[in-house]
């Protein structure tokens, strides 16, 4: 299997109070390892848990999960926290930095918890800052740096530990259009330059468009997949 | 890593971190200016004895080193007691409590000035008539009084006549009989102190002495240093038990308490952590360590408040409460400290490990 990602028959139950609520009604999926994968479809459609379960941040209640070789249906809570240490990050609308503390250390943190070198970057992830245009920003907090800073110094974080995945959810829901551009152009260019394996969740037409192939979900369920427009 | 996301932590939120340290202070403060309070009444009066001069104390029978109520000796004691072989000179006092930790010496200005080597006057002179007192310079300095004035004691007026060197026995000093009529205890002392002709024949008079005089209390003065301490005051170690107990719960709750908020109000961080791959080790360990830097302040301020009681007590009562700095307590109101906190952090760090990632991150 060349996947990176394997869904069979996946599903997710959440019980709110008494009442139990069918997130996922049995979802298939195969991504190839290198894919630019944007997912799409209303609030409600299971966009976010399927991200989620993806992502380890919550285990599937039914179903196949192969992400990066691991079986998230078997692995526990120990075994996803290790799967996010190593396979995958995470970029989110809400950029989610650490608030207290600089980019640098941001990204620090994140190479430390994935326990990497904290200051040995290779050349690669620095021509990566400079892609991404926050070289000469990483001893500034969030709060001193826009929203498309702090979206960028997230991918930086994200791509620091050199995961097979990132995880996008939403990355250009808080940014202004140009911004948004700027950030979709940039996560095309590093899926083509590094290979990394991108799934993006979004609400905009235009920005699925970035991915290789678009998903469309409904109700907990794949819909619809259509191609995208990669450059 | 770590050490650098808690002091960010600490110092993004300076109020809650202030107050934090300050509240695990006060126990640390309470400790040590208990500790201080004891061990420096018990060093004031162990100095202040040994300045008398004598070599070996005689004591009423059944009587507590921290008791000075009563005077049950039969006054003819000093004179059979100045006959015994190497004993060349003996001093009867009488000590009576005045309230609070203060009491009055009845003393025989004769024998006691020849023991002890006399008086050093900063102001006035000896006792000469019957309503007559001595004051040291720490009681004068407390009642802000000097020489010429009158001060009551034990429902009668007293004509402060000398303030002299402390370090001597008492704080007050009248004559004897005086003490003696106005305590109804004529011909009757408290303790007799004894001066030897070599201070090197101290245990062979006090072993003679306990053998003549059975069921009294002799000590020598060496021995008396010894007696001196917390550990030989049964009610005081008792109370500082109690102190360190109540230290514990105080540490305990204030930690657990600021922790318990800090968790609450860093539900998105810690999800942002778990998102990035922080086992629950990793989540716990940082509660620890920050309670473990707000515990360390808190020792480092209760510590730096000791110095600031002691200073407080000696403006308001230098003669009554004499506060000592304890450095070998530190460790232990800092263990007592560190320990409440870790523990008061254990259960917002049980919550921090176990908050849902999901939520945590979707947290506003």
């Amino acid at each position: 299997m060349s996947s990176i990602i394997h869904l069979h028959n996946l599903r997710k139950v959440y019980r709110t109070g008494r009442v139990d609520v069918e997130a996922l009604r049995g979802v298939n999926l195969e991504v190839p390892k290198g894919e630019f994968l944007s997912i799409v479809g209303p609030s409600g459609s299971g966009k976010s848990t399927l991200f989620h379960i993806v992502g380890g941040l919550t285990p599937p209640t039914g179903g196949e999960v192969f992400v990066a070789g691991e079986n998230l249906a078997e692995i526990g809570d120990a075994g996803r926290t290790r799967l996010r240490r190593t396979h995958v990050s995470f970029v989110f609308q809400k950029f989610n930095l650490l608030p207290n503390i600089t980019a640098r250390d941001n990204i620090r943190t994140a190479l430390f918890i994935a326990g990497l070198p904290l200051d040995t970057w290779s050349d690669e992830f620095r021509n990566v800052l400079e892609l991404l245009g926050i070289a000469g920003r990483l001893d500034h907090k969030p709060s001193e740096m826009s929203g498309g800073e702090q979206q960028r110094v997230a991918i930086a974080r994200a791509l620091a530990t050199h995961p097979e995945i990132i995880l996008a959810d939403e990355p250009t829901g808080n940014l202004d259009s140009k911004n948004s551009i700027a950030v979709l152009e940039l996560l095309r260019d590093l899926n083509q330059r590094l290979g990394q394996t991108i799934l993006m969740i979004t609400h905009n037409p235009e920005a699925a468009m970035f991915g290789h192939r678009i998903v469309h979900m409904r109700d907990g369920e794949i819909v619809e997949t259509s191609r995208g427009t990669p450059r | 890593m770590i050490q650098k996301l808690v002091w960010e932590n600490v110092r993004f939120r300076p109020i809650r971190t202030l107050l934090s340290i300050l509240l695990i202070a006060v126990p640390v403060t309470l400790i040590l200016t208990l500790i201080g309070l004891s061990r420096g009444f018990l060093d004031d009066s162990m100095k202040r004895s040994s300045g008398v001069g004598a070599d070996v104390l005689f004591r009423p029978p059944g009587s507590s080193l921290m008791t000075f109520s009563g005077a049950p000796l039969p006054e003819k004691l000093v004179e059979l007691l100045a006959k015994e072989p190497h004993v060349t000179l003996a001093t009867g006092v009488v000590n009576q409590p005045i309230g609070g930790f203060d009491t009055i010496t009845g003393i025989e200005t004769a024998s006691f000035n020849r023991m002890s080597g006399g008086f050093r006057f900063s102001e006035g002179g000896p006792l000469a008539r019957p309503d007559d007192i001595l004051i040291d310079e720490y009681y004068a300095a407390q009642r802000k009084t000097k020489v010429g004035r009158k001060i009551n004691v034990m429902n009668r007026d007293w004509n402060v006549v000398g303030i002299v060197e402390p370090g001597k026995l008492a704080h007050l000093f009248v004559d004897i009989h005086v003490l003696q009529d106005l305590t109804g205890s004529t011909a009757k002392l408290s303790q007799v102190y004894l001066k030897l002709d070599d201070p090197a024949n101290t245990d062979a008079v006090v072993a003679e002495l306990k053998q003549k005089f059975d069921s009294y209390p002799v000590y020598s003065m060496k021995e008396l240093a010894s007696f001196y301490s917390v550990d030989q005051i049964p009610l005081l170690k008792n109370f500082i038990n109690v102190i360190l107990g109540i230290g514990v719960v105080i540490g305990f709750a204030v930690v657990s308490l600021s922790m318990y908020m800090a968790v609450l109000q860093r539900t998105r961080e810690i999800g942002i952590l778990k998102s990035l791959g922080a086992t629950k080790g990793f989540v716990m360990g940082l509660i620890l360590a920050e309670a473990f830097a707000l515990g360390l302040g808190g020792t480092i301020a209760g510590i730096l408040l000791s110095f600031v009681t002691r200073w407080a007590m000696h403006v308001v009562a230098p003669a009554s409460l004499p506060q000592a700095i304890v450095t070998t307590w530190w460790p232990i109101a800092g263990a007592v400290a560190m320990g409440a906190a870790l523990l008061g952090a254990l259960y917002p760090g049980m919550m921090a490990v176990r908050q849902d990632p999901i939520e945590a991150l979707a947290y506003e």
